[in-house]
């Protein structure tokens, strides 16, 4: 029999093929093909791609990191049997399907400018100059198409070439830098570093700044804390204990000021 | 009667340049208007006409080192006053593709000075990308 | 009235003396410029190509972006947004086999077929508006001001997509006379100012903008007005270099049309955002009083 067509389902041939000894493969779990850099493997359905693959045997020392979805590590490119379109994930949050063909994309070249953040002047004109490629994008969209968290990648380089870095800045919030929109982009743009650079500029020149956080920070600088921290390290651990055991929490969805600690002296 | 005999070599370059730029050269009979029309003519070393002229002969050669299609600015002068209906603007970024096509740049982005990048505006940069970088 | 509005990048940083104070003087006109919510780059020139598809998918995507947001007419301002729009459009709407490899390609929008009509500010003063109210709402006539049209490429080449047919500079000049100006006219009112080659061969860019420059000197006019910000840049803002350079001899400003729209409607001038010309060019409303000194 071809091996290609296999689709054990039973007990028996699972045990075949849970080689390693990384997952063990629960009765009556089903298996279903999927083909990674062109090599087919058989593995448990309900795995992610980063888990099915150190399933099969897979070991990473590249391109896997927080394995939590936040890190952009684990860039994954695959297509569907007889579906002309590619499909994009993080491996670490992607469930497999049946006869997917990937391959990961762990890292893609990228061209990052190099500049001083204290120095640089807080306009797009600053953004121009250090990449300039940005006037290349020809709006194909595939940037956008691409992106594993759902950034509208298209539509913050858009912005950035309308000026409106604040636009840019709050569009690509959720970028997490995994290259992918850099390996499809039509104009060679490295645009989540451009994107990168626009929350900076943002964050440290434009948004406005948040004065509680501004006064706590004063507090902290002015030693207020240095005490209580000090005595919480240095305490024993049945102390400690005790002390989280009985500690107030505050409530959930309470609106802001409506709850205080009885203990008040370090607000 | 003379004929213009052009080779094999020469034909599949000819064909590429007609079916990119839309455009039959032979259409053309040479009667210069627009080269009297093209503002940036001054800068050229082979005039627009010429390039037609050229094109029907296949002396590709030529063609390639001419600076025209580099030069040329897309304003569309000549071909709205051509009498045979030649689009030549469109042969000439027929002209320019067979380079940038080849990732070979005209201009580069990289290496443009910031200072002159801040001051143009967004509208210079990408229509000289869109025409002068592959 | 109220119309879709495509302003394109330019008009939203170095050339928001076009865009702001179109928005602005419309409104006095009773237009409501409505921005689209969601739009791109179109990519400033048309794709020349016939096996060049990809250059199109921009300007079509602003297309599908205005027929999303009610359709009807797309206005736009400047001159190049205006030309790779329009040709954009008739490509979708003429070319059947082209609009279905870019529909094809564009396979998250809904498909296009070149509903939209793209229809340049100036012609709707012309079409809709009207001079005689034009003439009506002036509160400032820019009198003593003369006044040469400078066209450029866009707005009437290829003449498929002309507001005006070639040699006719008839619209800008029913323009600024509305305005109380007076209209002087220049041959080179349609020649191409060096365009892109600013960017790939500013010495030839800067020959082109001189000859035009050297003729608006001998026509006597006092200023050139243009609706394009590659013109203002090769014309206006780079006068100053062109001067220094021994190219010209004589300064001419020029000012976006929206810009002297704007002043004549009565509009604050420290709004029109001229510090973003020449300087020459508020020198020049000082000196015939259209501003105060
Ligand atoms: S914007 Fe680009 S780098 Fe950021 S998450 Fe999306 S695809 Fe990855
Ligand atoms: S992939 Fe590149 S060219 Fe395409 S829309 Fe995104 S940034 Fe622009
Ligand atoms: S491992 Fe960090 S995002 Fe997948």
């Amino acid at each position: 029999m071809n091996k290609a067509q296999t689709h054990p389902t039973n007990e028996k041939q699972n045990q075949k093929i849970a080689t390693g000894d990384r997952a063990i493969l629960p009765d009556g779990a089903k298996t279903v093909p999927i083909y990674v850099m062109g090599k087919r493997y058989e593995v448990p359905e309900t795995l992610t791609i980063m888990k099915a693959m150190e399933f099969v045997g897979f070991k990473f020392i590249r391109g896997a990191g927080c394995r939590g979805g936040i890190c952009g590590a684990c860039s994954t490119v695959y297509r569907k049997a007889g579906d002309y379109k590619l499909h994009f994930g993080l491996a670490c949050q992607t469930v497999v399907e049946p006869n997917m063909v990937l391959t990961q994309i762990p890292f893609y070249p990228a061209n990052r400018a190099v500049y001083n953040i204290e120095e640089i002047e807080p306009t797009a004109e600053s953004v121009y100059a250090l990449y300039p490629e940005l006037f290349r994008c020809v709006a194909c969209n595939n940037c956008t198409k691409a992106c594993p968290m759902d950034v509208e990648v298209m539509d913050y380089i858009s912005a950035i070439k309308q000026g409106d870095l604040a636009k840019a800045a709050v569009l690509s919030f959720d970028c997490i830098q995994c290259g992918l929109c850099a390996s499809r982009c039509m104009g060679e743009l490295p645009q989540y570093h451009i994107a990168q650079l626009v929350r900076r500029i943002y964050g440290k020149y434009i948004q406005p700044r948040a004065e509680h956080l501004k006064k706590r920070v004063q507090e902290i600088d002015s030693g207020k804390y240095d005490g209580i921290v000090k005595a919480l390290t240095e305490m024993e651990l049945e102390e400690l204990k005790r002390r989280y055991l009985e500690s107030e929490r505050e409530p959930n969805m309470a609106l802001p000021g409506e709850w205080l600690p009885k203990d008040q002296e370090y607000l | 009667m003379t004929r213009i005999s052009v080779k094999a070599g020469q034909r599949v370059f000819l064909d590429r340049l007609a079916k990119m730029s839309g455009q039959n050269v032979q259409q053309c009979f040479q009667c210069g208007i627009c080269s009297g029309s093209c503002p940036m003519l001054e800068n050229m070393d082979t005039h627009p006409r010429k390039i037609i002229r050229m094109a029907q002969f296949g002396m590709i050669e030529e063609l390639e080192q001419a600076n025209t299609f580099w030069i040329c600015a897309s304003c569309h002068a000549c071909n709205v006053m051509c009498p045979r209906g030649v689009d030549l603007p469109r042969l000439m970024e027929a002209l320019r593709l067979m380079t940038l096509r080849k990732n070979q740049n005209k201009v580069e982005p990289s290496r443009l000075p910031g200072e002159m990048i801040k001051e143009y505006p967004q509208i210079a940069m990408v229509s000289g990308f869109r025409k002068l970088t592959g | 009235m109220k119309v879709l509005y495509y302003p394109g990048c330019t008009l939203k940083t170095k050339a928001r003396n076009l865009g702001d104070t179109a928005v602005e003087s419309l409104a006095l006109l009773d237009i409501e410029l409505e921005e689209l919510s969601r739009w791109n780059c179109c990519g400033a020139v048309h794709s020349l190509a016939d096996d060049d598809l990809i250059h199109l998918v921009a300007p079509v995507r602003v297309l599908i972006r205005a027929l999303e947001q009610g359709g009807g007419r797309l206005v736009t301002i400047c001159s190049m947004c205006y030309n790779t729009l329009a040709r954009a459009n008739r490509v979708m709407r003429d070319d059947p086999e082209k609009r279905k490899t870019i529909n094809l390609f564009m396979d998250e929008e809904p498909d296009y077929q070149g509903e939209v009509e793209v229809v340049h500010l100036l012609s709707m003063f012309r079409d809709e508006v009207g001079w005689d109210l034009l003439r009506e709402r002036i509160k400032i006539p820019l009198k003593g001001l003369k006044i040469a049209p400078y066209y450029g490429c866009t707005l009437q080449r290829p003449r498929e997509v002309g507001i005006e047919p070639v040699g006719r500079f008839d619209l800008m000049k029913h323009f600024i006379e509305a305005l109380g100006a007076e209209a002087v006219s220049m041959t080179s009112a349609d020649r191409c100012c060096g365009s892109y080659q600013i960017l790939g061969n500013p010495e030839v860019a800067k020959d082109a903008s001189s000859i035009i420059l050297a003729d608006a000197g001998k026509s006597g006019a006092d200023a050139l007005v243009l609706s394009c910000p590659l013109c203002e840049f090769n014309l206006d803002r780079n006068q100053g270099v062109l001067f220094e350079e021994g190219r010209i001899s004589k300064v001419v400003p020029a000012f976006y049309f929206t810009q002297l729209l704007a002043l004549a409607l009565g509009v604050d001038p420290r709004r029109c955002h001229l510090e973003l010309n020449s300087e020459a060019s508020i020198g020049l409303l000082r000196d015939k009083g259209i501003i105060a000194s």
